[in-house]
Formats: structure tokens, C-alpha cells, sequence
């Protein structure tokens, strides 16, 4: 619990650096070995290669990558909505929370192979599959994640603030809610990656538009460098979507310091 | 004048035994400490006290005199600091008030002259992690005294201090409180501590905690920051001799 300091100012490109020179290490590894090797673009296209297509085909990528944000923040929104509400439900009822804490994990044993042909099945081609499928894989995490925040509550706070008069609602608003936010927003930062996963496999399984129905026609027309232009995309699409889950961490509980993860 | 009367007070707690019939009182303005070996109860009578459990038995009186309004009559002050890491030093100070429903800025005018005694002049936009341990203890005491409780509950509020933060603390206790009258209760193991702020001790026994002995402690003030007096130095000898013969009993 000894405070600690922050970096400096414009440390975080400077720390970002390595990383950066890792993944440039790896493509070049990667562009030189289909050189020398002579091997067939049609089994492994070079990144060069990759990054050409998915220039030349910008506007088809582009277009297929508004669904695919469009569903994956839609579910990410539901889901982090009704984990919210339920953890406090369950947080103030702990009955409801033995009744229904079996079912949210049977609902985590299901495989998404056999749930997205389900759900197209059910709900259609539309959006409402995916944004179900994506609700249904992020929403466990966000909610576990937000019991085990309000768990770490210290009993010393609340014993505090119960001397002090406080009701059972102040108590939650005081010290539980406040509590448990490293745990909201690193359960944040790890569900926004799985949403998007989750997001490309609904579309995989039926849908009109989207990243994963690029994927599926680029598969199923032997075309491993459009396959891989549309990973390149969901993946910088995915970083960026977890740099906002981090920047709104550090903009809301940036100055606390104090454990969780940073 | 008497602000704080317990009568025969018991406690189970999980089926054991852990208060067997208290009795103790607190008169208005002085400084009471009750002392006894780790784990004997001493932190449940302040629980009993704040609401926290259910005696089973006995009588709790507070004298309606120093009742102020409809709330507690008891200001408590846990073990460790129990600072909001999230909470500005002056929103941590304050934190009492805002449960009584005070605004905030009505709050902060109330707090703000308290800041240069408490030594947290200057610290008050800070969070608790940037403050150095006796401070954190300072502002912790002084989210205390605020409420305006007539009593305050001090639960071994030194304990997790290293050994010179606590003796800095203690001498600042024994002038600040004793200037300001404010009734106190403090529990702790360490009779050294309860000699040198007390005006009264209590002694508890092992768990289920008992009152064994109740001594006055007469010796000249201060205490702190000089050569340790006869009388001091007769009742630190005569509270351990208590304390030892408890455990091998």
C-alpha cells in the first residue's frame, strides 16, 4: 500500500516501444521466410501482400467493419448493462444470487459452436443474433468481475460507515460500488476483446454483413491474404477498442494508485 | 458527570462466549482505556457499542445529556485508517458529516479550521496514498472528532504505525485531546500506551473478556516527551504483573 509514482509524462510511447518492435520483428520474419522460401501465396501470402489487399479492397473491409463494431458494441453495451444491474440485485439479495449465480456458469459451458447456428436459427440473419451471442459471452466476466469488486470491499470501510449510520444503500453507494471499479474496468478490458471474438463468430454462422462473412467467402474462395486482411482489421479494430476500455480506467480511477491492475 | 454507563454486558458470538458480564463507565471528558491481550473482545464491546451486534445480555446508557440530536452517541475510529483511497483527504474528513445528510461545502467549512491542528494544512486536496502514515492516522482521527459525537471510540488507532510514527502520534494525542476534553475510549494491548493518555484504565481478561482490575492513573501530565515519573512507572509494572498472571492463569 505504499504509494507508488506515476511515469513521467509521454512514457507511454516510450514503454510502448518494445512491443511495437516485437510485432515489426515478427512480420519481417514472417515477409522474409515466404521470400526465401518461394512458398505459394495461395497457402501463405506475405504481410506485404496483406497489407496491399487490404488497401485495394478498403471500402468492401470497411463497410463489412461497421456491423461488426455495430454488434459488438450494442452486446457489449447490453451485457455490461444487465451485469450491472444484476450484481446489484444479487449484491443486495444474496438468495437470488445462490439461486442464479449455477445458471449464469452453465450458461458460460455452452460451446459457441453449437449456440450461434442456434441463435441465427432462432432470431435470423438480423442483428439481434449477434448481439445476443456477444451479450452471452461478455456478460459473465462483467459480472463476475464486478461481485469479486464489490468482495473486495475492506470490512474495516464498511464497518466505518455503519458506525457512522450509514443504511445498507449508502454503504453500497460509499464503499462496495467505488470498491469494486479496478475490477469493473479490468473485466472491461477483457470482455471487449471477447465481444469482438464473439461478434466475428455470430456473423460466421449467418449474417448478411461483417467481418466474419468476409472471412467465411475469403475462406471458401481460397483466398488466404483477404483472410488475413480481415484479421488485420478486427485485430486493430479490437486494440483500439480496448485502448478506450483503458484510457476510460485511467480517466475515471487514474489517480487511486492503490492495488488492482494499472 | 457520567457520559457513558455499561451494566452487565454479555456477548455470544457463534456460540462462544466473548463479553461476560462488563461493567465499566466514562465520565464527560475523560480518557478512558481498556486494555487486554489480542483477540480478548476488547473490538466487539466497541461493536456492541456502535451498533454493529446485538449484547445478549445487559445495559448500555448513554447520558441524554450529551446526546446530540437523534443519532449515535459514538464516533469510532477502526483499527486500521480505513481511508477511501478514492476520496480526497478532505472528502475522507468529511465522510461523517455527508452520511448525516450535511452538504458538502457546509462540510468542508466545518472541517477546514480543524486542518492546521490536525497537521493536514495544505493536504486536504491530496489522496490518502500520498500522505505519510502519521498523517493518515491524523486525518483518520479527525474524520472522528468531526462527526461531534459525544464519545469517541478509538480502536488501537496506532497499532499499524512503525514505532517512531507512534510515538510522535501519542505524544500529539495526550496534548491535542486532553486540551480539548473530547470523552474518549481507547482499546489497547500496549500498556505503555494506556498509561501515558489515560485518566483511567480498564483491564480485560483473556476471551471471554472480563473487567479484572480498574486503575486510576494519577501520575503528573504530560507524560510524553519527558523522563517517565515514579507513579507512571508503578502502575506500567503493576498493569503488566495483571496482564501476565492472566495468561498463565
Amino acid at each position: 500500500m505504499h504509494s507508488r509514482y506515476r511515469p513521467p509524462r509521454g512514457g507511454a510511447l516510450l514503454r510502448g516501444t518494445p512491443a511495437l518492435l516485437s510485432v515489426l520483428c515478427a512480420l519481417l520474419i514472417w515477409e522474409a521466410y515466404v521470400r526465401v522460401s518461394g512458398i505459394s501465396p495461395l497457402l501463405l501470402p506475405a504481410p506485404s501482400q496483406v497489407l496491399r489487399q487490404i488497401w485495394s479492397s478498403r471500402e468492401m473491409l470497411w463497410a463489412n467493419t461497421v456491423p461488426t463494431i455495430r454488434a459488438t458494441l450494442l452486446g457489449f453495451a447490453l451485457s455490461v448493462s444487465v451485469a450491472f444491474i444484476l450484481s446489484v440485485l444479487l449484491d443486495f439479495i444474496p438468495r437470488l444470487r445462490r439461486a442464479l449465480f449455477p445458471v449464469f456458469i452453465i450458461s458460460q459451458t455452452l460451446p459457441l459452436v453449437a449456440i450461434a447456428p442456434l441463435m441465427v436459427l432462432w432470431f435470423g440473419f438480423d442483428l439481434t443474433p449477434k448481439i445476443l451471442l456477444v451479450a452471452l459471452v461478455t456478460f459473465f466476466p462483467m459480472l463476475i468481475a464486478l461481485a469479486d469488486g464489490y468482495a473486495s470491499t475492506e470490512p474495516e470501510v464498511e464497518e466505518l460507515l455503519r458506525s457512522m449510520g450509514a443504511s445498507r444503500m449508502a454503504v453500497y453507494r460509499m464503499a462496495r460500488l467505488p470498491s469494486s471499479l479496478p475490477y469493473f474496468f479490468a473485466g472491461l478490458r477483457i470482455s471487449i476483446t471477447y465481444a469482438v471474438v464473439a461478434a466475428i463468430f455470430a456473423e460466421y454462422a449467418g449474417a448478411r454483413s461483417g467481418l466474419g462473412i468476409v472471412i467465411l467467402n475469403a475462406k471458401n474462395s481460397f483466398r488466404p491474404d483477404l483472410v488475413l486482411a480481415a484479421v488485420a482489421v478486427s485485430s486493430a479494430m479490437t486494440l483500439c477498442l480496448y485502448g478506450v476500455a483503458a484510457l476510460l480506467q485511467r480517466l475515471m480511477i487514474g489517480h487511486r494508485c492503490t492495488g488492482g491492475a494499472a | 458527570m457520567t457520559a457513558l454507563s455499561i451494566d452487565n454486558l454479555s456477548l455470544k458470538l457463534g456460540g462462544t462466549q466473548v463479553l461476560d458480564d462488563i461493567s465499566l463507565h466514562v465520565a464527560e471528558g475523560e480518557f478512558v482505556s481498556i486494555l487486554g491481550p489480542s483477540g480478548c473482545g476488547k473490538s466487539s464491546l466497541f461493536r456492541v457499542l456502535t451498533g454493529g451486534v446485538a449484547a445478549d445480555r445487559g445495559e448500555v446508557r448513554v447520558d441524554p445529556a450529551a446526546r446530540i440530536g437523534a443519532g449515535s452517541a459514538f464516533a469510532f475510529m477502526p483499527q486500521r485508517d480505513a481511508l477511501m483511497p478514492w476520496r480526497r483527504i478532505i472528502d475522507n474528513i468529511t465522510l461523517g458529516l455527508e452520511v448525516q445528510g450535511i452538504s458538502r461545502a457546509d462540510a468542508r467549512a466545518l472541517a477546514e479550521p480543524m486542518l492546521p491542528e490536525f497537521g493536514l494544512a495544505g493536504f486536504d486536496r491530496h489522496y490518502p496514498h500520498e500522505l505519510s502514515g502519521g498523517m493518515r492516522q491524523r486525518a483518520a482521527l479527525l474524520r472522528t472528532i468531526l462527526q461531534g459525537r459525544p464519545i469517541q471510540l478509538l480502536d488501537e488507532p496506532f497499532g499499524a504505525l512503525d514505532a517512531l510514527t507512534r510515538a510522535g502520534m501519542q505524544r500529539w494525542l495526550e496534548r491535542r485531546f486532553h486540551a480539548a476534553g473530547w470523552t474518549t475510549i481507547l482499546v489497547t494491548h500496549d500498556v505503555r500506551e494506556a498509561v501515558a493518555l489515560s485518566d483511567r484504565i480498564y483491564v480485560f481478561s483473556p476471551r471471554p473478556a472480563r473487567v479484572v482490575r480498574e486503575i486510576r492513573v494519577d501520575a503528573p501530565r504530560p507524560r510524553l516527551g519527558r523522563p517517565m515519573s515514579d507513579a507512571s512507572r508503578r502502575i506500567e509494572e503493576q498493569l503488566l504483573d495483571i496482564l501476565l498472571e492472566q495468561r498463565t492463569a
